[in-house]
């Protein structure tokens, strides 16, 4: 996943958290980057058209911004899904942050076929727990 | 989460490689699975020849892949599990017909090219120690990426001279 795909899913996550525009700050911190990477990245994405930058008060995604946003967290709950239920990996989250970068979407379209996922991914995601919510409860019932 | 692409650690990166073992047997399982499911008028000696030639480099990939995680340092997963999984559930999305698996098979080598390409610059991007030798390390992944954008233009040659 690109860098440009990682800044439009924190911001998509944190508008969801925040229910309202992202805070350059926020977005920062979920990225562990720099305040003035986070902006250069932001004016970057607003020009490309996939978000609006409003100062101090926050990130908006515009319609095509949602759109590749929502995209880059199927793939993130691709990756997840595929490290928990294939590989069994019990840090899936940690592995799965880890490892975003360097996985492209073609890949995980592959690695797709052989994992469950539910029809409503992406919006399953809990941005909170940084998880697929039915992934959380299947772990549980393991650890039950 | 972190920006930007870097391997950082013996572990990350036997977890990149099972990732491309993975991903070869699903490339493997479709090509077969997708020509077997075929009529048998649909049945043609080149496409044979050329998914025969792909499912064996798939293996051979899968070997050297595995040789290299045997020297890290990192708990292996057990394999015979996920090629079972692999096989039984190749077909989620079977391509219709004789041009579709040729489609398919280029995206299966187009895919695998991606990824080798993506893993090696991560490498590339990190100054981490592993405990396997890093040229040797990146000459045999750059192999593999080589044979990878061999069989994307073999199956794009055949695909031209079909149309």
């Amino acid at each position: 996943m690109n860098t440009a795909d990682q800044y439009l899913k924190a911001i998509y996550l944190l508008q969801q958290m925040e229910d309202g525009p992202a805070a350059t700050g926020s977005i920062a911190d979920m990225l562990d980057v720099s305040p003035a990477s986070a902006n250069e990245m932001i004016g970057k994405l607003e020009s490309r058209g996939f978000a609006e930058h409003e100062k101090y008060k926050g990130v908006d995604l515009t319609d095509e911004g949602i759109t590749r946003a929502r995209d880059a967290l199927q793939t993130y709950c691709i990756l997840e899904r595929f490290l928990a239920n294939v590989l069994d990996v019990e840090e899936f989250r940690e592995e799965a942050r880890e490892l975003e970068a360097v996985i492209d979407d073609t890949v995980a379209e592959r690695l797709d076929t052989i994992i469950d996922r539910n029809a409503d991914c992406p919006d399953c995601f809990d941005p909170e727990s940084d998880a697929c919510r039915h992934l959380e409860a299947a772990n549980e019932t393991i650890v039950e | 989460m972190s920006v930007g692409s870097r391997v950082n650690s013996d572990h990350q990166l036997a977890r990149l490689l099972q990732i491309g073992i993975v991903l070869e047997e699903v490339v493997e399982a479709r090509t077969y699975n997708h020509y077997q499911s075929l009529p048998d008028s649909a049945l043609d000696p080149e496409i044979e020849e050329l998914l025969d030639h792909a499912a064996e480099e798939s293996a051979e990939h899968r070997e050297r892949l595995e040789e290299i995680i045997e020297e890290l340092d990192s708990e292996s997963v057990p394999f015979e599990e996920i090629e079972t999984l692999v096989e039984s559930r190749y077909g989620r999305t079977k391509p219709e017909d004789f041009d579709g698996v040729l489609y398919d098979q280029l995206c299966n080598e187009e895919t695998a090219y991606k990824f080798y390409d993506d893993l090696i610059e991560a490498i590339e991007e990190s100054d981490a120690e592993y405990s396997i030798d890093r040229e040797r390390l990146l000459d045999t992944l750059r192999a593999i990426r080589e044979e990878e954008a061999a069989g994307a233009e073999e199956v794009t040659k055949i695909m031209e001279r079909r149309e």
